[in-house]
């Protein structure tokens, strides 16, 4: 493995020089390590175009990474990579992802679908970052089609932590009866970068439930656009939040939208943009931070 | 010890807030500020911590002229300051806050410690964020333990008691007693019999100027009514 690769690894995910859980590494465009045991298989799909992962039923307390690094400019991937999870299982996935490039221009497209059986509990866990000179173009286009059957769950933590100059994120779920949907999101972006992020949720079984918290940052002169739909096609709640901290000529735009198609669905939205609030700074700078400092805790903090 | 020389204020309308006040405070002891409200109490603690500045006049800390300093530098040299209305933070846990109160990484024992002063339970509480979940109550009560954290050479307390249930009440007057056994000077605004009481000094600021100034006992007395006065333990006779 590259000296990169590994500088990306230990920001991305739990890897200390080894897993100690199944693992698929991707490197510039192809596998360079995969193991797979116990209850987790690994299968590589034809033309090194992704993954399929597939969790036994009833599997308990399993655990798969499978993080993707690019280390030069020049490569331009769609990654396919399909989770199929046992019924009763429950599972963590970490697939986080990271660009290192000197110049020119990097793209990775991790196209992800979860098939999660009935009562599984899912927890995602993907963390993006760019590092390398400025003036690359590092792009990332995250794509998550996620299906829930009865009474499973996902909670989703996904979170890019700057470096990448565009990144257009779309997450789509849908919902049986009795499913939850958790997701967390914290976007970053400075200078010129550019991210969105796009959320498309279907409620279709009674008693199921979203709940979407996007958290992000828009320092400098970058920009951030964040749209959601939710529909409710069934009894069921929803629940998205749009937060966002602008700094110097940051923008954010923000477009939630909330169908209620059944009369008995209940769907909330609350979106907040804003500059840091003043006494906040202040509360800080009372135990000793400086303005900077006050402002860089706040912002580890909102994105934490 | 903190000196306050002539300071004058005038809110932004151009209404003279403070009028010249001089005052000096020792370097231990409760000192109580009071007043009618709009009388300048919040005002001149917050000169003192250079979240307002004075149009006129001075501040000393230990002789040093401080008044170019502003609100960090002021905290560093040891001036802690609770808000009558505390901040929340989405993302900071209350572990977190003490932490940047204390300026060093805290041990469980020591939040739980921290917490326990206001009354909470480190265990329900040192995780939580301090964001729009707590109550107006326990937001308080992390403000007073975030004053508490630092390692203070001067406490500043804006009304205190404001937001405090009746509940909490006790505890935090055993705090502030606390706090009196302590050789840090402490300087509260209030309006709260009961920590008038277990001040050394109360101050009363009416119109901008010092109406009254003097030992605890003393000033109660003129402030109640002769006709009321309090006993030892708070009662009314």
């Amino acid at each position: 493995m590259k000296k990169e690769s590994e500088e990306i690894m230990r920001i991305i995910s739990e890897w200390k020089g080894s897993f100690d859980c199944p693992y698929s590494i991707r490197e510039d465009g192809k596998s360079i390590d995969r193991k797979d045991f116990g209850d987790v298989r690994i299968v590589p799909k034809a033309d090194n175009k992704g993954l399929d992962v597939y969790v036994k039923e009833g599997a308990k307390n399993a655990r798969v990474a499978i993080p993707s690094c690019i280390t030069h400019s020049g490569i331009d991937e769609d990654v396919y990579n399909d989770f199929h999870i046992g019924e009763d299982s429950v599972v963590t996935i970490d697939a986080g992802c990271g660009i290192h490039s000197e110049q020119g221009m990097s793209r990775h497209s991790g196209k992800h679908r979860f098939f999660i059986g009935k009562n599984s509990h899912v927890t995602y866990l993907e963390k993006h970052v760019g590092l390398g000179k400025e003036g690359a173009k590092r792009v990332m286009d995250p794509y998550s089609e996620i299906h829930l059957e009865e009474g499973s769950t996902l909670d989703m933590e996904v979170s890019q932590i700057g470096g990448l100059e565009e990144s257009h994120r779309i997450t789509k779920a849908f919902l049986d009866k009795d499913s939850t949907l958790k997701v967390k999101e914290s976007l970053l972006t400075e200078k010129r970068q550019i991210a969105t992020t796009d959320f498309h949720v279907e409620l279709n079984g009674d008693s199921s439930n979203a709940d979407i918290v996007s958290r992000s940052v828009a320092k400098d002169e970058s920009k951030q656009e964040y749209t959601s739909r939710i529909v409710g096609n069934a009894r069921c709640t929803g629940h998205s939040e749009c937060d966002a901290i602008i700094t110097g000529k940051g923008k954010v735009y923000a477009s939630p939208a909330l169908d209620a198609v059944n009369e008995d669905a209940s769907l909330i939205h609350e979106a907040a943009i804003g500059k840091i609030a003043g006494e906040q700074i202040m509360k800080l700078k009372t135990l000793g931070l400086s303005e900077e400092e006050a402002e860089e805790r706040i912002i580890m903090g909102f994105l934490s | 010890m903190l000196e306050l020389i002539g300071l004058t204020w005038d809110a932004p309308d151009g209404r003279r807030i403070l009028d010249d006040i001089t005052l000096s405070f020792p370097s231990s002891g409760i000192t109580v500020i009071t007043g009618p409200n709009g009388g300048g109490k919040t005002t001149l603690l917050k000169i003192v911590m250079d979240i307002e500045h004075p149009l006129k006049g001075k501040v000393l800390f230990d002789g040093e002229d401080i008044t170019s300093l502003d609100t960090t530098e002021r905290a560093r040299m040891g001036i802690s300051y609770g808000f009558q209305t505390p901040v929340r933070f989405k993302g900071i846990t209350i572990h977190d806050l003490l932490e940047i109160a204390s300026g060093k990484s805290l041990e469980k024992e020591d939040v739980n410690r921290l917490l326990a002063k206001v009354g909470l339970c480190g265990k329900d509480y040192a995780e939580r964020e301090v964001d729009q979940t707590l109550s107006g109550g326990e937001i308080k009560r992390i403000e007073i333990a975030s004053v508490l954290a630092r390692e203070s050479r001067i406490a500043i307390f804006d009304e205190p008691e404001a937001g405090i249930d009746i509940w909490s009440f006790s505890g935090l007057i055993s705090v502030f007693e606390e706090l009196k056994k302590g050789d840090v000077p402490v300087l509260i605004v209030s309006h709260q019999e009961r920590l008038m009481e277990i001040a050394d000094r109360i101050i009363v600021i009416e119109g901008g100027r010092v109406s009254m100034d003097g030992k605890s006992e003393d000033v109660l007395k003129k402030l109640l009514p002769s006709a009321c006065p309090l006993k030892k333990n708070g009662e009314r006779v």
